[in-house]
């Protein structure tokens, strides 16, 4: 196996009485598509905010490349070429597509235009947007349009599009297809598909398990405020995966299959006769 | 890679005209002064003219801090109040006081950059509503006004802090100083908002200062700045006061702050924030400007002023209400 893009062990995160991380390992491998599915409460989100600098984990280490790392906030994370697609929180729905794109990041002109008076290279902006969106295929009549304009699907596509510029390293999705219709949902699933085929490893945080099992080569199953499995989607059935989730299977680490842990779940998600 | 943007940028887009937030406000204003024209053959006059810009210097000063605030979904309803115990704190300070009056000057701009960032410390760090911190900051400058000034109104001024108000002529017209630097001051921060990074995250924090903050940038410094940099702008339009009416008057200004909301309104800036432009606030205080003037020369009584001026806010709510949520769909 080889050594995991990003890498933790041992996650703990408590909120007073509430122990949201319980322990919880990660590893993310090189060019893959990895899902992370749990149910609500499972530390899903906690997992991931710890992943990119969102939260600080009160213990455990998290590595990077091999090397370990310390996220203060997002800006650490970002500056090591994580880039997130936050739920809901990817756009700023009253500026254009370039503005989007290069929020907090923008570019000035050169010389003392840029230097003295600030002022931003609006055309340069545009043109690199441009082509970023021209490579995930995401097709815009304008770019000088502002978000709120667009529909939900291709304003996730701002979004993906602005995470796959920036990211060097990982790029993690948060839901990035809760919000988005049928055909929309399989345009973003072709955005991470994409990014796949660039060579940049995906973390896909859904709840969706027909896309889940459509695009990840892994899954990383959280309970608990841990992780209880990471399985390939083709040795399981969907059904096995979401017992494996609720706890009503439970996978032995020897052969990687399965044992009932809890009769009456597991018929009810129908895994046993 | 400027196909995407290239067949736009040949042809002129009228559908971005129509939907610039400053068109609407800028034909009302164009109607407006035709239907003055109109009623009276006064009203296009030089003079008449540049008597309306007088009197919306102040108000549209207030307004231009008001515009940066809203545009980052808070409001500031301390404004006025700011502003007088600014000329208060200037006027004292340059006679009583004894001050060298540019520092008088400089001093009562720094106390109105206080209660800026007083207003934004309280609404960034300790998470307050807007609409209660300035309300509160409101009472407080209000009071403080009148302790300082103990009720008295303080004349004798130094030229100084009357310069502003001094005319130069451009051709039969005489234009103050003041206007000229009120329009400066709209230029800038029309640049700063429009072509700056600091604009689009200002922009970006009345969005969702969540947003903002996950693309890193720093919304609790932004904020803080903002509120700051309105005290600042107060403060210019206190000095604009003292110049204007040649006193430091504690009952100045006191309705000023509605007026301020309102001018920044009828510029078509959304008080749901992150949409809108200064510009437009200018082109929104002459529209104040211009009816109250207008209706004066028809011999309108004032308080039907305040009456249509009231009709007009609420009109202009509903027309950016009403258009949102058709660009939304």
């Amino acid at each position: 196996m080889s050594t995991p893009v990003l890498r933790a062990r041992g996650l703990v995160k408590r909120y007073g009485q509430v122990t949201a991380l319980d322990g919880a390992d990660f590893d993310l491998l090189p060019g893959e598509v990895l899902a992370v599915i749990g149910d609500n409460g499972a530390g899903k989100s906690s997992l991931v905010k710890a992943l990119t600098g969102a939260l600080q984990p009160d213990e455990g280490t998290i590595e990077l490349d091999g090397a370990p790392v310390r996220f203060r906030g997002p800006l650490d994370a970002r500056r090591l070429g994580i880039e997130t697609v936050y739920q809901d929180l990817a756009v700023a729905a009253s500026l254009d597509i370039a503005s989007n794109m290069f929020l907090g990041r923008e570019l000035r002109r050169r010389g003392p235009l840029g230097s003295v008076f600030r002022m931003l290279d609006k055309k340069r902006m545009r043109d690199e947007s441009a082509a970023h969106m021209a490579e995930l295929k995401i097709g815009l009549r304008s770019l000088t349009q502002a978000v709120e304009t667009l529909s939900g699907g291709q304003r996730q596509g701002v979004a993906v599009a602005r995470a796959v510029a920036w990211a060097r390293h990982v790029v993690v999705m948060d839901e990035p297809t809760a919000a988005l219709g049928v055909k929309e949902s399989g345009q973003v699933l072709d955005m991470i598909r994409r990014v796949r085929d660039r060579g940049l490893p995906v973390v896909l945080i859904s709840h969706n398990m027909p896309h889940v099992f459509e695009i990840a080569d892994r899954i990383h199953v959280q309970r608990l405020g841990r992780r209880v499995a990471q399985l390939k989607p083709s040795d399981h059935s969907m059904p096995e995966v979401v017992a494996i989730m609720t706890g009503a299977l439970e996978v032995r680490d020897a052969d990687g299959g399965t044992v009932v842990a809890d009769e009456a779940a597991a018929k009810a998600v129908g895994v046993q006769e | 890679m400027t196909t995407a943007t290239a067949p736009r940028a040949a042809t002129f887009d009228w559908r971005r005209l129509t939907t610039h937030p400053t068109a609407g406000p800028l034909v009302a204003l164009l109607v407006a002064c035709v239907f003055f024209s109109s009623q009276s053959e006064q009203f296009l006059s030089g003079g008449n003219l540049s008597l309306v810009v007088q009197q919306v210097m102040v108000v549209g000063t207030l307004a231009l801090g008001q515009t940066l605030i809203i545009l980052t979904a808070g409001i500031d309803l301390s404004c006025g109040a700011v502003m007088a115990f600014g000329t208060i704190v200037m006027a004292k300070l340059a006679t009583e006081g004894g001050l060298p009056p540019l520092l008088a000057v400089v001093t009562g701009i720094g106390v109105c950059a206080l209660f800026g960032l007083a207003n934004g410390a309280l609404v960034t760090y300790v998470k307050l509503p807007p609409f209660i911190v300035t309300l509160g900051m409101l009472n407080v400058a209000f009071a403080l006004t009148h302790i300082y000034s103990d009720e008295q109104t303080i004349t004798n001024l130094p030229g100084t802090l009357t310069a502003l108000g001094g005319t130069f002529p451009l051709g039969r017209t005489d234009i103050t100083y003041g206007s000229v630097l009120t329009i400066g001051l709209f230029l800038l921060f029309a640049y700063a908002l429009s072509q700056t990074a600091w604009g689009k995250h200002t922009y970006a924090l009345g969005n969702s200062p969540d947003v903002a903050r996950l693309t890193g940038i720093r919304t609790t410094r932004l904020q803080l700045g903002v509120y700051t940099l309105a005290g600042v702008v107060y403060g210019i339009a206190a000095l604009l006061l003292v110049s204007r009416t040649g006193v430091g008057d504690p009952k100045a200004g006191q309705t000023d702050n509605l007026d301020a909301i309102t001018a920044v309104v009828l510029g078509g800036t959304s008080l749901f924030g992150g949409r809108g432009a200064v510009l437009g606030t200018l082109v929104g205080a002459l529209i104040v400007g211009v009816f109250r003037n207008g209706l004066q020369l028809m011999g309108v009584g004032s308080i039907y002023q305040t009456l249509i001026t009231g009709v007009l806010v609420i009109l202009a709510v509903t027309v950016d209400q009403i258009s949102r949520r058709r660009a939304r769909r």
